[in-house]
């Protein structure tokens, strides 16, 4: 085969990459896209959006069965409710392979090359990619690593037969009766609940002192107490030991206990993907297990850049996705540097929980003052209609002039907070810029007004 | 009890306004006969205004910076007895011609900004994305920049300024940013060399020629002539033999001798070589005239530089020592430096400026020698005369400086 020669060559099209890709075809730069595997990544394939597709669909049946069990307060009734849950993965598959296909086309019309197979690096300058109909040879002038993680091992539980990890829970086609989820970040509370929705008996094992342990309490409590209500159980400080029949064995406290698993799901964090494709070759600088870059993505090789999960930062598709469109476009010669303020978090937990900028916890350690204030879901006209008033919207400012350091919310559907959220925190809004907005009547955003009034110390509702 | 008017003397031929430039008393002072009350500018000179009689300052009639015609009351005076005016008229002949205000080059004075840093140290500047991602494609560092809106926020008006160069640098912590602007009326002496600079750097096309001068034997004949001087001569410097050495040049070309009045078309050539020695005083340049330097002798020419030049600095000259140059020298001492471009002193036609005095190689011929080299930085007006001309006349400066010898032979 000939070899292709390109300007810009994106290594994985998961959201870094792809967006990188498009980002650089608009730009009119000549683009090579390599993925061994589906477009959009993990993201789109096992991550984001089936898991968002398996929650909604543990969510509806969740509400059935409530109905069903005559514990509607709205006065609905149902008679014995039923999932398929293969229908439920195809549906999920086919939303799945509609986004590829809608990559796809993306890349298409910004004028990218996509070529299918696997990458080896054989020098800052060049892969080779092993496909179906052989080897293809491509050099480029930059190169963009985008290989993104894959989920961490746990020596006491190989992957493999019971023991799954979040791609493959995404892909079961029957509810357990049993599952024992390792892990009690957000991923694995994500799944834990859904599955829990779906009638699994489910056992939550983590080794820090509470779940989603890069929370503050306060935003993790209406979790917990969910969890509860839906008959999760929960073990802090305990550890798996290892799993055999149906049987998981987990230490807490010094003491063994055997937890019903019919599967395990192991959500114990997330490794770069930084083997297996030539990366040694290059002998990049590292930050930890990850690639080093600098605040333009840039890595230790002149023309090598790395974006999202296989650099060191949060784990989150957006942030990819804002450093592959900057990396397109320091490639086409434009001046650009990483300034975002924020990058919002989310747990799509029940309730879900959102994060932008400093918690309380982080703002003290700032040599300023600092005002935080909150208002409670339960004095929300909308949430109470909603028959969902657990939670709260946070509000953390400088106390001498009011700057907005970070904003929080637990509660249903608070993950569409985070748009307002951080765009207030990136556009350096005070408390009275906030305060001085009109918010929609009714919905869940007037909490945020109403934080900010009581940290102005003139709130109205409560 | 009777009123007397000081009105602004007459002072000098063709002389019709001055401008005030100093008020020596102030409404209400009381002031004794003989004593200075006023200063104003005439065209060249100060002319210092002194009271007539004793009485108490009633009115001035103006403030500093007004200009004044010649005739008009400039201050009123309450005295004993009669004074020298009844009521009726004193209010009709009060002919201030004021100054319009300033024109709008004065620089807006900005919303004071707080002096030191933009923001503490350690603090991120403040600014929304797009105005971050402005500032990075023009090359700003935010950091460095003030930002005006709250909480300090960065917003556009804020790059605006800074991309305007209005806003001011923010110094790296420690060293303070000095927002101050202080001011400074033009006024009198100043006033009137910028508007003679402005007049003849518009109207005149310059033409500037340098060439440099072998001063060796000339330096030579001067220490001579300074070690052999009689008590009572002034000390010799280069200009007296620069000027003789510019008779000699103008004798053979006589349209460097001239003022040309370029309303009428009309070139004035002098037979009179009148040389202009811009000088440097306190308040600023002068122009002394040396009258008729073709009828002075060496040591005349040198005594008459001295003693205007002295009443120059002194702010002793007059209307009559500062008119009436045909062709000025200019010189700026040991701070003459290798090169300038001299504007003349309109309406003459030719500027003759001296640079400084070094020891330089020189190749005679055969090696490099240690010579005193000068070069004379010379401008034209270029609509009067020529290139060639001019280089001409230079040279012809040249040959005389460099032969001393010929300065003073008889013609």
């Amino acid at each position: 085969m000939r070899d292709i020669a390109c300007k810009l060559l994106v290594i994985g099209a998961g959201p870094g990459g792809y967006v990188a890709a498009i980002r650089a075809g608009q730009l009119g730069l000549d683009c090579v896209l390599v993925e061994a595997h589906a477009l959009g990544g993990t993201c789109l394939t096992v991550g984001c959006i089936p898991s968002k597709a398996l929650i909604h669909a543990a969510g509806e049946f969740h509400t059935l069965s409530e109905a069903a069990a005559g514990a509607s307060p709205l006065g609905i009734s149902a008679t014995s409710p039923a999932i398929d849950l293969a229908r439920t993965v195809a549906w999920k598959d086919d939303l799945v392979a509609r986004l590829d296909r809608g990559v796809a086309g993306l890349l298409k019309s910004a004028g990218v090359k996509t070529v299918r197979g696997w990458a080896r690096i054989r020098d800052g300058k060049s892969v080779v990619v092993e496909g179906e109909t052989g080897e293809q040879v491509i050099r480029a002038e930059a190169v963009l690593i985008a290989t993104g993680s894959r989920p961490a091992p746990l020596a006491a539980l190989p992957f493999g037969g019971a023991v799954l990890s979040s791609s493959e829970a995404l892909a079961l086609t029957r509810v357990p009766a049993s599952l024992a989820v390792v892990g009690g970040g957000y991923i694995g509370l994500e799944l834990g609940t859904a599955f829990a929705k779906l009638g699994a008996r489910v056992t939550v094992v983590e080794a820090a002192e509470r779940v989603l342990p890069h929370l503050d309490g306060a935003l993790v409590a209406p979790v917990t107490a969910r969890l509860a209500m839906l008959g999760v159980e929960v073990l802090c400080g305990a550890e798996a030991v290892g799993h055999a029949g149906d049987t998981l064995e987990v230490s807490q406290a010094g003491a063994r206990r055997d937890i019903a698993a019919e599967r395990v799901l192991l959500t114990v964090g997330r490794h770069p993907a930084v083997e297996g494709w030539g990366l040694e070759s290059l002998d990049l600088d590292r930050d930890g297990p990850f690639i080093k870059t600098d605040a333009q993505c840039r890595t230790s090789m002149r023309g090598v850049y790395a974006v999202g999960d296989v650099t060191a930062g949060p784990m989150l598709a957006h942030r990819a996705m804002a450093e592959g469109e900057m990396v397109a476009e320091i490639v086409a010669g434009e001046r650009r540097e990483w300034d975002r303020v924020a990058i919002p978090a989310i747990c799509f937990t029940d309730p879900e929980v959102v994060t932008v900028g400093l918690s309380p916890e982080e703002a003290a350690a700032l040599p300023h003052a600092v005002t935080t204030a909150s208002f409670l879901f339960a004095a929300n006209g909308r949430a109470m209609a909603s028959g969902r008033d657990d939670g709260f919207v946070r509000v953390v400012a400088r106390a001498d002039n009011h700057l907005l350091l970070g904003l929080q919310a637990v509660g249903e559907n608070v993950s569409e907070l985070a748009a307002a959220f951080t765009l207030a925190l990136e556009m350096g809004s005070r408390l009275e810029d906030i305060a001085a907005t009109i918010h929609a009547h009714p919905t869940r955003g007037e909490a945020l007004h109403e934080a900010t009034l009581a940290a102005l110390g003139r709130g109205l509702h409560l | 009890m009777g009123e007397h008017v000081i009105k602004l003397p007459d002072a000098g031929e063709g002389v019709a306004e001055a401008e005030l430039v100093e008020w020596h008393v102030a409404v209400g002072t009381l002031v004794a006969e003989d004593q200075l009350v006023a200063t104003v500018m005439t065209d060249k000179a100060a002319v210092e205004i002194y009271a007539p009689v004793a009485g108490e300052v009633l009115w001035q009639g103006g403030e500093i910076g007004d200009t004044v015609a010649v005739g008009a009351p400039l201050l009123r005076l309450a005295v004993a007895g009669e004074g020298n005016v009844d009521e009726a008229e004193s209010e009709a002949d009060v002919v201030v011609a004021r100054e319009p205000p300033p024109p709008s080059s004065t620089p807006p004075s900005p919303a004071p900004a707080p002096p030191g840093p933009p923001r503490a140290e350690g603090e991120r500047p403040l600014a929304a994305p797009s105005v971050r991602r402005r500032a990075r494609e023009g090359g700003v560092d935010l950091r460095q920049v003030r930002g005006t809106g709250p909480a300090g926020r960065i917003g556009h008006e804020d790059l605006d300024a800074w991309f305007a160069g209005t806003a001011t640098p923010a110094a790296a912590s420690g060293r303070v940013a000095d927002t101050s602007i202080e001011e400074v009326k033009l006024v009198g002496l100043r006033r009137r060399i910028a508007e003679r600079m402005s007049l003849a750097n518009a109207r005149i096309p310059h033409i500037t020629y340098v060439e440099d001068v072998d001063m060796s034997a000339l330096e030579k004949l001067r220490g001579l002539l300074n070690a052999e001087r009689h008590e009572g001569q002034p000390r010799l410097t280069i200009l007296p033999f620069l000027m003789r050495a510019m008779v000699r040049a103008i004798r053979a070309q006589p349209e460097m001798n001239a003022r040309f009045d370029d309303e009428a078309g009309i070139v004035h050539r002098h037979g009179g070589v009148h040389i202009g020695i811009a000088t440097q005083t306190p308040a600023g340049l002068v122009v002394p005239v040396v009258r008729h330097v073709e009828a002075l002798d060496l040591w005349a020419t040198a005594g008459e530089l001295a003693r205007l030049t002295g009443l120059a600095r002194d702010g002793l000259a007059g209307r009559e020592e500062l008119t009436g140059s045909t062709i000025t020298i200019t010189s700026l001492g040991a701070l003459g430096g290798l090169v300038t471009t001299p504007v003349i002193n309109h309406p003459e036609v030719a500027i003759v400026g001296v640079n400084k005095l070094r020891v330089a190689p020189r190749w005679d011929g055969r090696d490099f020698v240690p010579a005193e080299m000068m070069n004379l930085s010379s401008s034209f007006d270029h609509r009067i005369v020529d290139g060639m001309d001019a280089a001409r006349f230079v040279q012809a400066i040249k040959r005389g400086l460099e032969h001393p010898a010929a300065l003073f032979m008889e013609d």
